[in-house]
């Protein structure tokens, strides 16, 4: 097949497969006009407000005890969500893709459902389920366990608006596989972990990197739902979106923006992260 | 309409498609392009269409130069070997869109489209597929719907880009006999590439055989069985064997013993002979020109095919004997040639094409001579 | 998908029901098992708390409630918007990706690197830049400010906002299937006389049409739900400038949890309706045109 990416550079009337020099020009131009507006100009706003006031007051940002604990909430939020949503990707994968039994297909559309929930609407459930008024709030009182305004709450949001990404990675992926490898490994007498871990992981390892990072990344930089649970108390239940949120709005542009280029700067990584990781795939692919 | 192709070449980055080809399609008749992949043949055809542009030379159609005009204005029905229908619109549209997209002064009116369509249809058998989408018909109807489609922009050539190359056996051979009866019907100047010679050589008109970008002969199916002109084409048509022989003097020789054969004036050196199976005859012990040890034997269908090491080289030779001998393994027997060609290797890359005839007193009677050199 | 994990034939006997086909591979009842029960606890449980909420107050009510003006102001700034984003976003996502996919020209990998930054860029990040930016003091709503024009703190705002989230999901989804079109396809258009317009109004764009109008989909439901980008710029006016997340939140804080479910249940319907239709949209088309 040929590729597709590549057209002929032929000369004169060859040119049937695209379009004219003035309308490519005319086209590569609004993209670039289009992208640049909306998306790399509030990239570089984030930067440029934060430095506004020169590195040192930028750096105060940090020194306030209140960043610092939002910092170390956000990562504490994304170090149990991820790994949490990482075993159940494979699993949920595994019972999909290599096995055949009914109602796959509703699985996979449950699977998928807190993609199409609003963040705010997240956040509301649980607290629906465990707030003051919750269906819960009995039992959570009795035992004396705060879940809503409190980081438990917060883990689970980020759990629920997370749910999918590395189940939603490894499916097509493992499906395209199929369960030729698998089959293989157990007729050679493999055990079964042994099979899952010289044979399936292997396969999937890109993949599943993948879904981490984008896992990861939303976790980290979760605002709606997270905000519905979490009760705003600052050195307690902030992660960094929220904490960004209050500095805005208390007017301390600098500081908000000095936080939110933290978090810039991780989207910035998952990018550059992403990108390696689709060209490693493509070679693993192509080789 | 007449196709004459003048010294095209098509170099792709550096390496050449096509190294100056020549050849002339007469009007009306179908031309079958027969090559290994990579021979340029599907390149030639996308030349003819103007979907490629040659780096150099030129195209006729009648005696206008084609060279400069759009794929657009040259008009050719192209069927493509992956039919290319349009997954989104129906068969009766598929077949209609040439005609659509015509600008208004030339468009046909609504119900012209429809009849045209029709009628086509029906010629392909396909008369109650017109709403069905392309993805609700079996291979050998989406064929015959891109044929369809290709027709009804009355075309000045058909082109048809390796047109049963996606269909099964049993399909294929039927379309085969079909297409040779549409085209008796409708009478299209028509180029069609492939790379399944039973396929050129029962369909075609002539054949163009092509080897890594040039023609290596072109002729009528009969022509090129009967007489390959080059040792690609002796050794790409039908089933032959080949063995290492030396020319000194006019005379052929394999192993110091020389053949009789009789070439036209051939330049010493080494040189290579090529048989074709039936082309032998093969007897027990050694008064044949040739000698040999059988290896293996079996039934190829109505004959018996052996295999025969000859010479010091062991080099094997296959030979189609009457199903009803048989010889023993490992049994010495001698050969004696009805027919060969000889291809001097003087010069190296380009051997110069002799055919040799054979010495009279060996062709025996009974066997039938398809050769006449 | 042409390969397919289920052996049929007569290999088989037929033993009436069975719940998974058997196989020799190892860990389905585990992995199947925690699949349930994690789904279960995460999402279906506090899902099934809406909806028994919502329940409890009953269609009337919902009907009722989501009348209320101010509702019914920030639900209809809430679609309205999302579905002008949506659109924006088909038409822009589409030469985005077609740009992309088709053409080479320097600076092309990082331009498709960038299209993912709203996937990547934390909403609260891209919510205050975005706010600073179109303020009538920001680099872009200065432009603005001397003909009257207020962009942040007015619905223009949110719409841009709104652009901004939505429109990796358009390039996303159109971008394989550009890459997939067959190049013969295009080829045969113009061998059938259609110029290049032609082939791309009538054989490109309706092949593309099914990837489109789910892209547009998504970026809807997506932009109909969104929170952390729009407030900031939003302004955040009752009856003007009040998205409809943001009103959940607002009677959330009151302890008006029926307005707030109420508010979310409509929502979550919507949203599910998008859902099912590009679902309709893609099931028809595998069925219509193959594989597509």
């Amino acid at each position: 097949m040929r590729d597709a990416l590549s057209l002929p550079s032929t000369s004169g009337a060859g040119s049937v497969l695209t379009e004219s020099l003035r309308t490519r020009t005319v086209l590569i131009a609004i993209t670039f006009l289009f992208l640049g507006l909306f998306l790399v100009l509030p990239l570089v706003a984030v930067f440029v407000e934060a430095l506004r006031k020169g590195w040192g007051v930028f750096f105060s940002a940090f020194a306030d005890p209140d960043a610092r604990s939002a910092i170390s909430l956000t990562l504490t939020v994304a170090a149990i969500a991820v790994p949490l949503n990482l075993v159940f990707g494979v699993a949920a994968a595994w019972s999909i893709t290599k096995f055949d039994f009914r109602g796959k297909s509703l699985l996979v559309t449950l699977i998928d459902l807190p993609f199409s929930v609003s963040p705010v609407v997240s956040g509301l459930v649980y607290v629906l389920l465990f707030g003051a008024q919750g269906l819960f709030a009995p039992l959570l009182k009795a035992y004396h366990i705060e879940i809503i305004f409190a980081v438990p709450g917060i883990i689970l949001a980020t759990i629920f608006v997370t749910f999918p990404f590395i189940a939603r990675e490894l499916i097509p992926l493992m499906q395209e596989q199929g369960i030729a490898d698998e089959e293989a490994a157990l007729t050679l007498g493999a055990s079964p972990l042994r099979m899952f871990w010289t044979v399936t992981l292997p396969n999937i390892k890109w993949g599943l990197l993948y879904g981490v990072l984008l896992c990861n990344a939303r976790a980290m930089g979760e605002f709606g739902a997270v905000s519905v649970v979490s009760g705003h108390v600052r050195g307690l239940t902030n992660t960094m979106p929220l904490h960004v949120e209050i500095l805005y709005n208390e007017y301390n542009f600098v500081a908000a923006f000095a936080v939110a280029s933290l978090l810039a700067l991780l989207a910035l990584a998952t990018l550059v992260l992403k990108t390696v990781l689709e060209w490693r795939f493509d070679q693993d692919v192509a080789g | 309409m007449e196709i004459r192709i003048d010294r095209i070449a098509k170099e792709f980055g550096g390496s050449k498609a096509l190294d100056g080809v020549d050849l002339t399609i007469g009007s009306g008749e179908l031309v079958g392009l027969l090559g290994p992949s990579g021979s340029g043949k599907t390149t030639l055809l996308r030349i003819i269409a103007g979907l490629e542009m040659p780096t150099s030379g030129s195209i006729f159609f009648d005696s206008d130069n084609a060279s400069g005009w759009t794929v657009q204005e040259r008009r050719v029905g192209f069927v493509f070997q992956q039919y290319a229908l349009f997954r989104h619109m129906s068969v009766f549209e598929n077949v209609a869109y040439g005609l659509r997209v015509r600008p208004k002064k030339t468009r046909p009116h609504e119900t012209d489209i429809v009849r045209r369509v029709a009628s086509l249809l029906d010629l392909m058998q396909l008369g109650d597929y017109g709403r069905r989408f392309p993805a609700q018909l079996s291979g050998g109807q989406r064929q015959r719907v891109a044929l369809a489609r290709a027709l009804a922009v009355e075309p000045r050539v058909l082109l048809l880009d390796e047109p049963f190359g996606a269909l099964d056996a049993a399909v294929r051979k039927e379309l085969r006999s079909w297409l040779r009866t549409l085209h008796n019907k409708t009478g299209h100047t028509s180029v069609f590439v492939t790379h399944d010679q039973d396929e050129a050589l029962e369909l075609s008109d002539r054949v163009a055989v092509l080897n890594r970008g040039r023609i290596e002969q072109v002729g009528t199916p009969d022509a090129i069985y009967d007489s390959p002109r080059t040792p690609f084409v002796f050794g790409f048509i039908g089933t032959s064997s080949r063995i290492a022989v030396t020319i000194a003097g006019g005379q052929v020789s394999l192993d110091g013993s020389i053949l009789p054969l009789t070439p036209a004036a051939l330049p010493d050196g080494p040189a290579t002979l090529y048989v074709r199976p039936g082309d032998f005859t093969v007897a027990d012990g050694a008064n044949g020109s040739i000698h040999g040890l059988v290896t293996v034997q079996r039934r190829i269908g109505p004959v018996r095919r052996i295999e025969v090491a000859v010479g010091a080289a062991r080099a094997l030779v296959e030979i189609d004997i009457p199903a009803h001998r048989t010889f023993e393994i490992g049994k010495p027997v001698s050969i004696s040639l009805l027919r060969a060609a000889v291809f001097p290797e003087a010069g190296g890359i380009e051997p110069v094409c002799v055919e040799t005839a054979l010495m009279p007193s060996v062709l025996p009677l009974h066997q039938p001579s398809r050769w006449h050199a | 998908m042409t390969q397919t994990l289920s052996v049929e034939g007569p290999l088989r006997p037929s033993s009436g029901w069975r719940f998974v086909k058997p196989s020799v591979l190892p860990g389905f009842n585990i992995a199947f098992g925690y699949t349930l029960l994690w789904l279960g606890l995460i999402v279906l449980l506090p899902l099934a708390a809406l909806v028994l909420r919502a329940s409890g107050i009953g269609v009337s009510g919902l009907i009722a409630l989501a009348s209320e003006p101010r509702v019914a102001a920030a639900l209809k700034l809430s679609f309205g918007l999302s579905f002008l984003a949506a659109a924006v976003n088909m038409v822009f996502g589409l030469i985005v990706a077609w740009v992309l996919t088709r053409y080479r020209f320097p600076g092309r990998r990082m331009i498709d690197a960038v299209v993912d930054l709203p996937f990547a860029l934390p909403t609260a990040v891209a919510g205050i830049s975005l706010a600073s930016l179109y303020a009538p003091n920001g680099w872009v709503g200065s432009l603005f400010a001397p003909y009257d024009i207020k962009i942040a703190y007015a619905p223009p705002g949110i719409a841009i906002a709104l652009i901004f989230i939505g429109l990796p999901y358009v390039v996303r989804t159109v971008q394989p299937i550009i890459v997939d079109l067959e190049q013969d396809i295009e080829e045969a258009s113009a061998t059938l006389g259609a110029y290049r317009w032609q082939t791309l109004r009538r054989v490109i764009l309706p092949s593309l049409m099914p990837a489109l109008l789910t892209g547009f989909a998504l970026a809807f439901a997506r932009a109909v739900g969104e929170y952390g980008s729009v407030i900031f710029i939003a302004g955040n006016i009752p009856f003007v400038s009040e998205i409809a997340p943001l009103l959940i939140i607002t009677r959330l804080e009151e302890f008006d949890y029926r307005g707030a479910t109420a508010i979310a249940t409509i929502m979550l319907a919507i949203s599910f309706s998008a859902l099912f239709v590009i679902n309709l949209i893609q099931a028809w088309s595998r069925r219509r045109f193959g594989d597509a």
